[in-house]
């Protein structure tokens, strides 16, 4: 390799990957970090928004192997709630205290010797709850019948300001025409295969919390979550695993978790680990905010925008968590997007409802801005009759205004949109879909074009946050500001190179990048440069900043580590050029040697230079103060605080971003088929190209996902629907359509690499582009993700495709029930038995309680009633049902009704059933059934896949048992029985998949 | 049919990665937990541990299967795979491993245990596989972070070489 080839640039394979492949890797659940480790399990609340009235936790204390049990109480008693910007009267601990307020909400965690027993113990704590009425959708928290959340603070509505830049209300009233558009963005969760996980260790000799887990920053929380400890900086230390399975800014929420598990661990006396479940992590990690916007554009005749006026009603959940209201401000001062509007006006408003509080998700704060603002676009084209490409064209910043100054404060430092359009215009053939669809119409198709635009913010500005503060609020608060990066390169005494980084990359190939970086800038090959990116609060190379978000690694940590590498070099000069007799500007690092082409002697091994600064350091070469290991810090002075009028420059670089989609619709079943997709990024100079392709390809298909499959589903009382893998459906590989990348590259003049960052790219782009494609093909205007094939199919029906969530299904016709549940089937079921003696078995508590899986006791209350105990296992949680049962319109012995009701720890559940019975007339019985069921706590959040194939399969063990019975066997019991139950369920789960 | 008391610990015999082992456990014990925990196999990774995400995928008797969903005491006699047991027979990467680094099938490499897992057995069976099998075989796996494309990639590269396409 000559001098001039550099390794940045180049796609070279990752030295993450062997680890990885073979098993090596380490992650969060692999470490035992400290001896003694003791597991914990954490109860949650089955109600979305109830009263504590009391919680008894002495009979789980009392199970062996059970070391202790933290309550609410004890929580108070330890700690501090998590501070927040606004008020100190928005609470908000890591457990629900006195009032759940979220479905899934911790109420309380059990310590034990291991974690089955932790699991076990959970079922022995007693906790009274009186349900409240939750308040669910974001506008509804705003009405005055509405619960408030948070009575201490005293309304639902925690943030409200308003913003207005250059005279909005002059170009609305002048305006050609005016466009309107309201969303309601749903929320979605990034759901990494790695779930959180915490181990913390108290030290009662120096009151020091050691807590190791996948938590990805912002090491801003570190701060709060000591304040919360009510400790100092160096009494909560943080380390972090070698690897981690990935994040996508939701790891970010692992924060208050740290706060519950340090304190578990003080009272138990003991290290705690807790690894979160996957039920857990869809009911409780984070979420994206949910987001209700009215956008409206003003224009002239000519179709340019001159003025937007933006209302925005930020649903952050339960409560407000830092960072949040943040969200809401990441785009704020970028709300121009692409465009080169002068003239804004910003209404913001953030609500709590009974929902998991937000957080980081990919794309923070952008998926809910662009799809508002991309659609209204997309509109206006419809209303000016205009190719909704070339309304964009006319609309976007021209290449000769960069550096372009937004009317919010950000400075676009460089970029050509123009180009970018053009660039997906012509790769997926335009002018070809164009007549594509105009054929597809005349056959009567469904077939849409969809594009958008966005510009992608990188390395943001601590700042940002404070907007959510006036002006006056920020003077009184303490100033923030920043994005900096930092990075130590050290040569040890055998001339090893090490790189420390702060960047805890959760999977992104930070390490590979890295060693490129430095590579280049000392002069050896990447494969020698080890680098170290498990962060240590007690280590050097970590401040308020570092973390994994805002694409910060490829603009603020690879310039910090090349200007470590260039502190590091002038080192290596110095003693070479001693050595060499030349200058030290006229040394060359290549190839892990030093030379210098007009020098007298030999080239020197760089090892040997980083060897010597060591060994001899009575003999340091002119200005060189030690051994190598130096510390570099980038941190870009242009990131300052929000001035008087609001204007800022929130992050350091600014990509772009043009999708472009064609799709068809298959009337019948609401089907999407993606026909092609294109996706430009000008994200400067690409530091490896492999890297960034991965990065764009999920992506996209995070975006994919949160346009198609994937939504935060509750009920009207707030219960959660998408509580398992079944029901929030992340997309796989069949569903994924190809994604056709194009790079075009202007250089940042902000970063040292002149890289820009792109890991939200399509996540925030892609479901609104896929809207404009299905509003094209459909012409629905109003259209909210995701487009499930069934939510679609409603939606060209002119049908509210939520229905489901709002209200009971419409009464079947014909059907001999009364009660219209959720969970419905009937059948039909041959048995080999006369049916009187069908009949009689039925009727007999003593023969049920050996026939129904599960079923401890069984015992008439009276000569129609029944009080049965029944244990169901449900994907490895286990409760026992009290179970009543009525008999109704019994006609002996033909049919009968019943009805039931059961409370268990999962939650409640009622049903009825209708039963006939018929002779075969060889002897035999056919026995019919058909029933209905509801279910609500936490049972519900399987969703109603997984429960329709828990309720076939215990009928289906029902009846195997019931004709075992008749034949004159015993029907195994107890545990065995159990364990049966659950494999047929395991089968189940395995299913067709 | 063998009845086992709650609590109580039998033991389980079976070959792990070619070598015999021996391990109590409880009969509810998942397999997943008895690999990570008890045998500190922690290549096998849990994502879900209600049989969707496919992470936690391993071979029992060539067959891949879920080991969340599957209890320890299933496999008595058997010969499990792990991840861990994939590489070749000098400890460098297999053709498959190797192919998935080349063609950047991995980024947190969380899924990867599972994914090789089951791209093991399907290639097995199919020497020649088209792109749309090679999906179809993955629909039992999330990905959250690669998109799939250099995974599908590197399954046909493998079968490619192989001589099979
Ligand atoms: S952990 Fe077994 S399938 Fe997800
Ligand atoms: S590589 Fe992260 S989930 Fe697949």
């Amino acid at each position: 390799m000559s001098t001039s080839e550099k390794w940045v640039g180049r796609s070279i394979e990752r030295f993450e990957d062997e680890a990885l492949l073979t098993g090596q890797a380490r992650f969060m659940d692999d470490l035992e970090p400290v001896a003694g480790l003791c597991y914990a399990a954490i109860l949650r609340s089955p109600h979305s928004c109830a009263e504590i009235l009391s919680i008894d936790v002495e009979a789980a204390r009392k199970l062996p192997g059970v070391i202790e049990v933290l309550t609410p109480d004890d929580v108070v008693a330890m700690s501090k709630p998590i501070g927040n910007l606004i008020s100190r009267k928005l609470q908000y601990y890591p457990c629900a205290v006195k009032r759940a307020r979220y479905f899934g909400e911790p109420v309380a965690v059990v310590i034990a010797e291991d974690r089955y027993i932790a699991e076990d113990a959970l079922d022995l704590v007693v906790v009274k709850y009186e349900p409240k009425a939750a308040v669910v959708d974001p506008e509804d928290a705003l009405s005055s019948s509405a619960t408030v959340l948070h009575e201490e603070f005293g309304s639902n509505v925690v943030h409200e300001r308003t913003f207005q830049y250059g005279d909005p209300e002059a170009q609305f009233a002048k305006a050609a025409k005016v466009v309107a558009c309201k969303v309601n963005y749903p929320r979605v969760n990034s759901t990494p295969i790695e779930t959180y996980g915490v181990i913390a260790d108290f030290d009662a000799s120096n009151g020091r919390y050691t807590v190791w887990s996948n938590f990805q920053g912002p090491f801003a929380l570190h701060p709060i979550a000591c304040d919360a400890l009510r400790v100092k900086g160096h009494q909560l230390r943080l380390i972090s695993p070698p690897s981690s399975g990935g994040s996508f800014g939701i790891k970010q929420g692992v924060y208050p978790y740290i706060v519950l598990l340090a304190l578990a661990a003080r009272k138990a006396g003991r290290p705690v680990k807790w690894i979160e479940d996957r039920l857990e992590h869809l009911a409780a990690s984070s979420a994206s905010t949910g987001r209700v916007t009215t956008v409206e554009g003003a224009f002239d005749a000519e179709g340019h925008l001159l003025a937007l006026r933006l209302s925005q009603l930020e649903n952050v959940g339960a409560y407000l968590r830092p960072p949040d209201p943040a969200a809401l401000y990441r785009m704020h001062s970028t709300l121009s997007g692409p465009y080169r509007i002068r003239h804004i006006s910003v209404d913001n408003k953030a609500v709590v409802t009974n929902q998991v509080p937000s957080g980081l998700n990919r794309g923070f704060g952008g998926p809910q801005f662009y799809y508002p603002l991309e659609r209204m676009m997309d509109l206006a084209a419809a209303k000016f009759g205009m190719d909704a490409a070339e309304l964009r064209l006319r609309n976007v910043v021209r290449s000769d205004e960069f550096p372009y100054d937004t009317v919010t404060g950000s400075r676009l430092e460089s970029g050509d949109y123009r180009k970018c359009i053009e660039a997906a215009l012509e790769r997926a053939g335009y002018p070809q879909l164009l007549a594509r669809r105009e054929q597809a119409r005349r056959d009567g198709k469904h077939f849409g074009i969809g594009i958008a635009l966005a510009v992608e913010t990188s390395a943001s500005n601590m700042a940002y946050v404070n907007l959510a503060l006036t002006h006056a609020q920020r003077l009184k608060s303490l100033p923030k500001s920043g994005a900096a990066g930092r990075a130590r390169v050290i040569m040890d005494p055998l001339g090893s190179v090490i790189v420390h980084i702060d960047s805890v990359p959760n999977g992104q190939g930070h390490r590979t990048v890295m060693a490129q970086v430095v590579a280049d800038e000392i002069g050896v090959l990447p494969e020698d440069v080890e680098v170290v990116s498990d962060l240590d609060t007690f280590g050097g190379a970590w401040s308020i900043t570092s973390g994994n978000y805002s694409n910060r690694f490829s603009t603020v940590v690879t310039s910090a580590a090349k200007l470590a590498g260039q502190q590091a070099a002038r080192k290596l000069r110095a003693a070479a050029a001693k050595e060499l007799g030349v200058d030290p500007d006229q040394v060359q690092l290549v190839n892990g040697m030093a030379s210098a082409p007009g020098g007298k002697n030999e080239p020197i091994q760089i090892r040997r230079l980083a060897m010597q600064l060591h060994w001899d350091a009575g003999n340091l070469p002119d200005g060189v103060d030690g051994s190598i290991s130096e510390l570099a810090e980038f941190s870009p002075s242009s990131l300052t605080v929000p001035d008087e009028h609001d204007r800022m420059r929130s992050s350091l670089a600014y990509s772009f971003q043009c999708d472009l989609v064609a799709l068809e619709i298959n009337s019948a079943t609401g089907r999407v088929h993606i026909e092609k997709y294109v996706t430009v990024h000008d994200a400067g100079n690409l530091l490896n190209p492999a890297v960034v392709e991965g990065q764009v390809r999920g992506g996209f298909a995070h975006g994919f996902g949160a346009g198609m499959l994937e939504r935060v589903t509750y009920a009207a009382d707030g219960t959660l629907l998408s509580g398992t893998f079944q029901d929030y459906m992340c997309p796989t590989a069949p569903e994924l359509p190809d994604v056709d990348i194009v790079h075009v590259i202007t250089p940042s003049p902000n970063t040292l690499h002149g890289a820009k960052g792109l890991g939200d790219g399509c996540s925030m782009l892609t479901p609104v582009t896929l809207a404009n494609a299905i509003a094209d093909a459909t012409g629905i205007k109003d259209l909210t993700p995701p487009f499930l094939p069934g939510r679609l199919w409603h939606l060209m029906r002119g049908e509210d495709p939520d229905a489901f969530t709002r209200k009971r299904q419409p009464p079947e016709t014909g059907s001999a029930l009364t009660l219209k549940g959720a969970l419905r089937g009937d059948g039909t079921v041959a048995i080999d038995a006369p049916r009187q003696q069908v009949w009689d078995t039925l009727l007999d508590p003593a023969k049920l309680k050996s026939i129904i899986p599960g079923c401890e006791s069984i015992d008439a209350t009276g000569p129609e009633t029944f009080i049965a105990r029944v244990r169901v296992n449900i994907a490895g949680i286990g409760g026992l049902y009290d179970t009543k049962i009525r008999i109704f319109d019994r006609k002996e012995p033909q049919s009968l009704r019943l009805s039931g009701r059961g409370e268990s720890k999962l939650g409640l559940g009622e049903g009825e059933a209708f039963v006939t019975l018929k002779e075969d007339g060889g002897g035999g019985t056919v026995l019919s059934y058909e029933y209905s069921a509801d279910v609500g706590g936490r049972v519900a959040a399987f969703g109603q896949r997984m429960l329709d194939g828990v309720v076939r399969i215990l009928l289906a063990s029902f009846f195997d048992r019931l004709r075992a019975y008749l034949r004159g066997e015993t029907p195994s019991s107890g545990l065995m029985a159990t364990v049966r139950g659950w494999f047929a369920m395991l089968q189940m789960l395995r299913g067709p998949k | 049919m063998l009845e086992i008391e709650a609590g109580e610990k039998t033991t389980i015999r079976f070959t792990l990665n070619g070598k015999p082992v021996q391990a109590q456990a409880e009969s509810r014990m998942q397999l997943a937990d008895l690999l990570r925990h008890v045998l500190k196999k922690y290549g096998t990774h849990v994502g879900c541990e209600h049989g969707i995400c496919g992470a936690c995928t391993v071979l029992v008797d060539g067959r891949a299967v879920r080991s969340c969903l599957m209890f320890a005491a299933q496999v008595e006699g058997a010969s499990v795979v792990t991840v861990e047991g994939l590489s070749n027979a000098t400890g460098g990467l297999s053709e498959l491993q190797a192919a998935f680094r080349r063609h950047h099938a991995l980024q947190c490499g969380f899924c990867t245990p599972g994914i090789l897992a089951s791209a093991t057995q399907f290639l097995q069976d199919n020497n020649a596989p088209s792109e749309h099998e090679v999906r179809d075989m993955l629909s039992g796996h999330i990905c959250r972070c690669t998109g799939y494309t250099g995974i599908v990639e590197a399954i046909l590269m493998t079968a490619q070489k192989r001589g099979g396409a």
